[in-house]
């Protein structure tokens, strides 16, 4: 599983893998975990090359975002059409902010950062 | 076909043929069947949203017979057929894997989504598939699980 990371405020993580399935879920959890930046408020996952993920892949990243601090925020971009539909038709476009492209999501200013404000 | 539209001629071509894979039952062997399957579709000229619609399903369907009827024997086999009917795309999966509990299909009910501490991480393998397909039928044959899917091919589909 190959990712790249860039800045601490936000960290962008790219995924570099054309496939987030269950053959790789548990892995990409692995890489998730070590990647993060416990420093960073705002983490934006970019999936820009992902073209197919199945409801392991979509688990993987609910587990990431359930690893994360309390305050710290997983935002998703760059998601083929295939990949924002398994998001939207599961309704986890209610639970992760979904940008089109990566620019727009470091355009665009922390939407709700959670500030330990939850429950 | 008997409900195709005059409107509507230029249907889907799904005149590909058929495409029969007998698979290892491993996430290994799942995205080789997937690999096939996406090869056979791209000739079916189909819109790129109904083929990654099917491609889904079939994996979240694959995926289930590896991790549950399979999930305590080693070495299990999938017999995996995608088969153009028409208006659907018959997906065949048959295993000799545990059957289903009470040899029903899961409902698929996707659970609330409430709170980030509590947030459901699987079950919507199901859902998936329930949603997205337009038939879905199970049954038991002899030691062998048999599960047939349809999925709409067309502009007739569910909206999807």
């Amino acid at each position: 599983m190959k990712f790249t990371t860039r800045g601490t405020e936000p960290q962008v993580i790219g995924v570099r893998e054309t496939r987030i399935d269950s053959a790789v879920a548990i892995q990409f959890k692995d890489t998730m975990r070590e990647t993060l930046s416990p420093a960073a408020r705002r983490v934006i996952l970019d999936l820009s090359e992902v073209e197919f993920i199945d409801s392991s892949g979509l688990g993987a990243i609910v587990a990431a975002k359930k690893s994360m601090a309390p305050g710290q925020q997983l935002d998703l971009a760059g998601l083929m059409p295939m990949v924002d539909k398994v998001f939207r038709l599961t309704r986890m476009d209610t639970i992760f902010a979904l940008y089109p492209t990566l620019a727009e999501a470091e355009a665009d200013a922390p939407p709700r950062l959670a500030g330990g404000t939850e429950g | 076909m008997a409900f195709r539209s005059g409107t509507d001629a230029r249907a889907p071509d799904a005149a590909c043929e058929a495409l029969s894979l007998d698979i290892v039952a491993t996430p290994q062997g799942v995205r080789a069947a997937l690999a096939r399957a996406a090869g056979m579709l791209s000739r079916a000229d189909l819109c790129p949203t109904v083929q990654g619609c099917i491609e889904l399903v079939l994996a979240e369907a694959l995926n289930n017979v590896v991790e549950h009827a399979y999930s305590t024997s080693e070495g299990g086999r999938i017999a995996v057929r995608l088969d153009p009917r028409g208006e659907t795309m018959l997906l065949e999966l048959r295993d000799n894997g545990r059957p289903m509990p009470d040899l029903t299909l899961p409902e698929g009910q996707l659970r609330p989504l409430v709170g980030s501490g509590d947030l459901p991480e699987g079950g919507f393998g199901w859902y998936l598939i329930r949603r997205l397909a337009v038939r879905v039928t199970y049954r038991r044959e002899a030691g062998t699980n048999v599960l047939q899917i349809e999925m709409p091919l067309g502009r007739q589909s569910k909206g999807i």
